[in-house]
């Protein structure tokens, strides 16, 4: 049991320290600010999230697994809200899309 | 047969070198970030990494205590992104406007410093009137660049 249980832990390391690479890579190779973001706001939170899940399956005590999965519940509500109002805080004040986006949904002018 | 704690030991090592390299990247995209928002971004991305480190130090040395510190990293890093995004919002320029902005201040300093210069050469004619405006045009121009 507590095998097992190490292995799902181990597992679930490696697959939120890979999200965090990929996140990590998407920040540096995507084109513009909202790709980016989506980048980062996404897998970055996912692979944090995973890793903290990882230690409070790892973790013997109940205080250790109750604060990680408090952590992991913070986080998922915190990362999308402020991604989020810095996206719209960069659109609003006028950041562009990049050249190869294909739709902008939130354009202010079309009169129909 | 590979033992179960050899495998997680590897584990955590992969998960540290993986949160290294990204740690690293993200520095990279802070320092070289065209814009404001981008090296927000960076910082928020900062600190869910630091969370993740956090947590990896927690499994690998059995040292929980930092797991309340993640918690309140999270907060500060929350509030920080907020913040920033506030002051985007405030500030109400991009950076191709802020340069567009200064190119203009330029220009109109040139084209004001050389209106002078013409001024002051038809009025006293007989010096020196020719070299005047031509450094003091330039170094105004890069002056303000």
């Amino acid at each position: 049991m507590t095998e097992v249980l190490t292995l799902i832990s181990a597992l679930l390391l490696l697959i939120g320290s890979v999200f965090t690479l990929i996140a990590a890579i998407g920040l540096l190779r995507l084109p513009d600010l909202y790709t980016r973001i989506h980048a980062a706001s996404k897998a970055g939170t996912m692979g944090s999230c995973l890793v903290l899940i990882a230690l409070a399956i790892h973790a013997s005590d109940f205080g250790t697994m109750s604060r990680a999965l408090a952590g992991v519940v913070f986080f998922l509500l915190t990362a999308p809200v402020s991604s989020h109002l810095l996206a719209k805080a960069a659109y609003a004040v006028g950041y562009r899309l990049h050249s190869s986006s294909v739709r902008d949904e939130m354009a202010p002018t079309d009169p129909k | 047969m590979i033992s179960v704690a050899t495998l997680f030991d590897y584990a955590v090592m992969i998960a540290l070198g993986s949160l290294c390299l990204s740690f690293l990247i993200t520095i990279y995209r802070i320092v070289k970030g065209p814009t404001l928002p981008d090296r927000i971004l960076g910082l928020d991305m900062l600190v869910a990494i630091a969370i993740g480190f956090i947590a990896v130090i927690g499994i690998k040395t059995g040292y929980t205590l930092y797991v309340d510190v993640a918690i309140a990293l999270g907060l500060v890093g929350f509030l920080a992104t907020v913040a920033f995004a506030r002051f985007v919002m405030s500030r109400g320029k991009t950076e191709d406007d802020i340069l567009t902005e200064v190119r203009q201040a330029a220009a109109d300093a040139r084209r004001e410093a050389r209106t002078a210069n013409k001024a002051a050469a038809r009025a006293g004619g007989d010096r020196k009137g020719r070299p005047g405006p031509v450094p003091g045009a330039t170094g105004g121009g890069h002056g303000h660049d």
